[in-house]
């Protein structure tokens, strides 16, 4: 026999025995894949934010799929999205009040100074590891723009040397919010609410030192609520959004514009 | 024997170190090497692929191509049949064992085109110490261990090559390759222990 004919055998025969091997091993150890995930992961956006609290929209599917979790869970999808899940499921879906990321920090350039030279990495994070960040300020935002970077939908931006959110961009994904070295972002609702823009749990007259839109915790806002909506705890007025009707007296009593709409 | 096969096992872990020593398996060592525990997945995997292929090489070169005299088909055949045990394997992994299949990830489909793995196959009929099946088989293991070895020694490197300051034009790539380099030359202080 011709040596390209041996050739030509030994390689093919050894090839139709792997294909063989493996096409036969493919469909008896078939796994099947629930459909339902499929078709759940198709719905959902795919930015694997993990809103939802799972690794990624992957997880999120599977869970669904398997009763672990409820529909109503995706922020990002938005109402429709959900009630779509749901249909799928069969279940009723309760979506909570739409939020967005909000920087409680109001501490632009031009309001709080800076107590070093700072050479080092630029995040946040690093920052943040000397002595509490550039900012006079040991709580409010660092301008360094992590939560910029770590946001998938681009709808944070630091102007001025603090970050602000565009809350029309915003799915309330949670990214910012974990990733914030200084824990100063926040989910609240969109609908208008008043809030203390400012973290800062210094004593009044040192907060008023180092930031002119500091909050003093004069207490003059939780005097002015009649709805019991604002308290101040640890030198710093806190609206909880559940009782705020968005009066504005707090917002106008305010001696430092702190609280905004 | 036995003595033969630890000095094939050491071998292959340290003097004749597939990656630091025959320079294969380069392409999963630096881009598999950022994380020290994708970095031991990688080497684990890659150690039970070296050792299957062998298995399944060794009889095939010994029983076929050698008695029909179509050894030059060594390199293509062994390509052939690394890369439908692997897709074997990662059915079998999948369907019974899915931790594993799901820790092993990308990593296992990456593997058949390893050329460290197709390297061992090879490799076992050119070493003099390698007489037979058994023999291959520790041969495999040793240059899985050692390419483990290698990968999480490198991970170590670079997760300090990150936090030091390098200069601008060797970031990424280039420092990459250096230190390899200078790894690599640490491992030729093993030369000579193994016989």
């Amino acid at each position: 026999m011709s040596p390209i004919l041996i050739s030509v055998i030994v390689v093919g025969v050894i090839g139709l025995i792997g294909g063989l091997v493996l096409s036969v091993a493919s469909v008896l150890m078939e796994v099947k894949s629930d459909e339902k995930v499929a078709e759940l992961r198709a719905i959902l956006p795919g930015a694997n934010c993990g809103a939802c609290g799972y690794t990624g929209c992957d997880g999120y599917a599977e869970a669904l799929a398997k009763g672990e979790t409820k529909p109503g869970l995706c922020a990002p999808g938005g109402v429709d999205m959900n009630n779509e899940l749901g249909k799928i499921l069969g279940v009723e879906v309760k979506m909570s009040e739409p939020k967005a990321a909000t920087v409680l920090c109001d501490g632009t350039c031009d309001k709080v100074g800076t107590k070093m030279l700072y050479q080092g990495v630029e995040t946040c994070k690093a920052a943040n590891m000397l002595y509490a960040g550039t900012s006079d300020c040991n709580y409010g935002c660092l301008g360094f723009g992590d939560c910029e970077r770590a946001c998938p939908y681009g709808a944070i931006k630091v102007q001025n040397g603090c970050a602000v959110v565009n809350a029309d961009l915003c799915t309330a994904c949670s990214v910012c919010v974990r990733t914030c070295p200084k824990g100063i972002i926040q989910l609240l609702p969109i609908k208008k609410k008043a809030t203390v823009a400012c973290s800062n749990r210094d004593k009044g007259a040192v907060a008023r030192k180092i930031c002119q839109s500091a909050c003093i915790a004069c207490g003059k806002c939780q005097r002015a609520c009649e709805y019991g909506a604002v308290k101040v705890e640890n030198n710093l007025a806190v609206i909880d959004p559940e009782k705020c009707t968005a009066c504005g007296a707090c917002v106008e009593g305010c001696p430092t514009h702190c609280i905004v709409f | 024997m036995t003595s033969n096969i630890i000095t094939i096992v050491l071998a292959g872990i340290l003097t004749e170190n597939m990656v630091l020593a025959k320079f294969l398996g380069i392409c999963p060592f630096l881009g598999v090497s950022k994380k020290s525990n994708t970095a031991v997945s990688m080497g684990i995997a890659v150690t039970l692929v070296m050792l299957m292929a062998t298995a399944v090489t060794y009889p095939i070169q010994v029983y076929i191509l050698d008695p029909f005299g179509v050894g030059y088909l060594q390199t293509i055949v062994f390509i052939l049949i690394i890369a439908a045990l692997v897709q074997l394997v990662e059915i079998v992994l999948k369907r019974y064992i899915p931790p594993i299949y799901r820790a092993l990830g990308i990593y296992l489909p990456l593997i058949t085109t390893n050329c460290a793995v197709l390297g061992i196959t090879m490799l076992n009929f050119t070493n003099a110490r390698i007489t037979n099946y058994v023999e291959a088989l520790f041969n495999a293991l040793g240059a899985g261990l050692g390419f483990l070895l290698a990968i999480v020694i490198f991970a170590g490197v670079r997760s300090r090559l990150e936090k030091s300051d390098i200069p601008e034009s060797l970031k990424g790539l280039p420092i990459t390759l250096i230190s390899a380099g200078i790894v690599s030359l640490s491992f030729l202080g093993f030369a000579g222990i193994v016989g």
